[in-house]
């Protein structure tokens, strides 16, 4: 039998659901894992879970959109989000943002046209006595200079087994 | 103790002092109303910003008929400015995890839970490390440090990038699953918190200096600070100033005080609380950190002389309208109103009658809004309004320079 990228998909959303016992109040943990592994909470993913936990697909919808860190559609296989909080943005947030958009071509809140990066804002990191921070997926930098941001690009390029250029 | 500003800039804070598991060990060996006691004499107040007096939450939730109990560690720390969780997590989970086993003692709670920030995601393998390693040495699970019945084990929840799960009821909402939507109190969580049983949301640093207490005694922490604000409270020091990061202050220390401590001559202004706290401008900078003037969460960011406060407001004013979970209408709408005469502000092109129409509704917002971030959220607007009036009137449309100086 053809396994296609549906049964693919829905079968790792079982497996996910499955995990937490199919538990309706472990709902944003089951989300978080699907972003994790999927790199988005598609509609689909979305439906499929409904139908596990015996909820409206609307139910499912009103927790994805709610949260920050839940796409509807994938990201950049490496994701960017740089702290636009004011004390870092007192220690130069600005020029990284601006270093960014130089060497990748894209604006914030897009992605590049091979999907490997996506560039966006991040509310306080928590890093403030150590700006200007930044995410890029989970791992974080503080104290980021201009110079800094293709280093720190290239590494999470090699991490997520993406050409250099 | 003396009560001077002590120099204690990240390495050296009472939590640095204080041996893990000390302070859980004394406290199994008496009676959980005693625990409370303790705790409220000791006059320890929430840390996270409301400052409510951590032993009445206690014994709210421990006078409660159930069959279960909860005991949350609030670790969404997200408030623009803040950090002293994340170093506190990062340094010193065991004081944070004995907190939380202490508070389960105190009030029968079996089960915890770390509502962590998404954000900080970075710093959940070694809280994992540190549950695990307390399970192991029987510092979690059955039979806590071999008291018969007394079960008690954590787990870890991560948040996903929303500001508002910092407010008890809406992080509760969210640790079931659902939309971070605050709840309609009462029932406070004390009565019916997580699935309904009597839960107990404590702030991560407040968590901390539960073993400090236990251990130092309650007349320790009374004797330090203001008879309002007893103890001793960690700041998140960012902005303008020579040496960022957190620092220890007794409650009461003036503004003044901190700012030499921290290295930051010359400041225009402060804000107090973070994103949600008040402007103080330079000729307030005697007023004192204390719970009932102007301190919140401890986040403190600081404004040199060249600063444009209202470019200040506007990023906290981008912050709330992204950040508000839109359930009522007051802060839905009422920030974006706000966040537009700001730029309106900024861009000279705000008459008089608008403005005091902005601060009218700052106003209704506070006043109607249905949790704390829409009833803080005006703060840092009106505040910088009062404090810089004359960075409002006559702006010029093009610069940051004023009509009246370039007339004259």
């Amino acid at each position: 039998m053809l396994v296609t990228d549906s049964d693919r998909l829905q079968a790792d959303v079982v497996a996910i659901v499955d995990r937490h016992h199919r538990d309706r109040s472990a709902l944003l943990t089951i989300l978080e894992e699907i972003q994790h592994c999927q790199r988005a909470v598609t509609p689909f993913a979305q439906q499929v879970v409904a139908d596990l936990l015996h909820l409206s697909p609307s139910q499912v919808a009103s927790v994805v959109s709610f949260y920050g860190f839940l796409e509807t559609q994938p990201r950049g296989r490496v994701v960017i989000r740089l702290c636009r909080t004011i004390s870092c943005q007192m220690q130069g947030t600005q020029r990284i943002a601006r270093q960014l958009e130089n060497d990748f071509g894209i604006r914030f809140g897009e992605t590049t046209p091979d999907g490997a990066v996506s560039l966006g804002w991040a509310h306080c990191l928590g890093m403030c006595d150590r700006g200007p921070a930044m995410l890029v997926d989970d791992h974080l930098y503080t104290e980021v200079t201009p110079e800094q941001v293709h280093t720190i690009v290239a590494d999470a390029r090699r991490a997520a087994g993406l050409p250099i250029h | 103790m003396d009560t001077a500003i002590r120099d204690v800039h990240e390495g050296d804070l009472t939590f640095s002092t204080q041996p893990a598991e000390a302070g859980l060990e004394l406290a199994l060996e008496q009676q959980p109303g005693a625990i409370i006691d303790l705790v409220d004499q000791s006059g320890l107040k929430g840390c996270g910003g409301a400052g409510f007096p951590t032993a009445r939450k206690w014994r709210l939730a421990a006078e409660q008929a159930a069959d279960r109990r909860y005991v949350v560690c609030n670790a969404d720390e997200s408030e623009p400015g803040a950090f002293k969780d994340r170093v506190i997590l990062e340094r010193y989970p065991d004081l944070v995890l004995d907190g939380m086993t202490i508070a389960a003692w105190a009030i029968g709670a079996t089960s915890g839970v770390i509502y962590l920030r998404g954000e900080y995601a970075f710093l959940r393998p070694a809280l994992d490390d540190c549950i695990a390693r307390r399970r192991s040495t029987g510092t979690l699970g059955l039979d806590v440090l071999g008291r018969d019945g007394f079960d008690f084990d954590v787990i870890i929840h991560l948040g996903a990038g929303a500001y508002v799960c910092g407010e008890e009821s809406a992080l509760l909402e969210s640790l079931e699953g659902r939309r971070g939507h605050p709840r309609n109190r009462p029932p406070y969580p004390v009565r019916s918190g997580l699935h309904g049983k009597p839960t107990v949301v404590n702030n991560v640093e407040t968590l901390a200096w539960v073993p400090c207490i236990i251990s130092n005694g309650a007349g320790w922490f009374r004797s330090l600070g203001t008879a309002q604000s007893p103890g001793l409270k960690l700041f998140s020091i960012s902005g303008d100033v020579d040496r960022p990061g957190v620092y220890e202050l007794p409650m009461g220390t003036t503004i003044a005080a901190l700012l030499d401590r921290v290295g930051g001559a010359g400041a225009k202004a402060v804000q107090v609380g973070g994103a949600a706290g008040i402007c103080v401008p330079a000729e307030q900078f005697d007023r004192a950190l204390t719970f009932e003037d102007v301190t919140a969460s401890g986040a403190v960011i600081v404004f040199g002389p060249d600063r444009d406060m209202l470019q200040v407001a506007e990023n906290f004013l981008e912050f709330f309208v992204a950040e508000s979970c839109g359930q009522c209408t007051p802060c839905r709408i009422g920030n974006q109103r706000l966040l537009e005469g700001i730029r309106d502000i900024r861009r000279g092109q705000c008459s008089t009658d608008r403005l005091s129409g902005l601060l009218d509704l700052c106003e209704t917002m506070r006043a109607t809004s249905k949790c704390g971030l829409g009833q803080t959220s005006p703060n840092a607007f009106q505040s910088i309004i009062a404090a810089f009036p004359g960075d409002v009137v006559g702006r010029s449309a093009k610069s940051l320079t004023w009509v009246q100086e370039v007339r004259s």
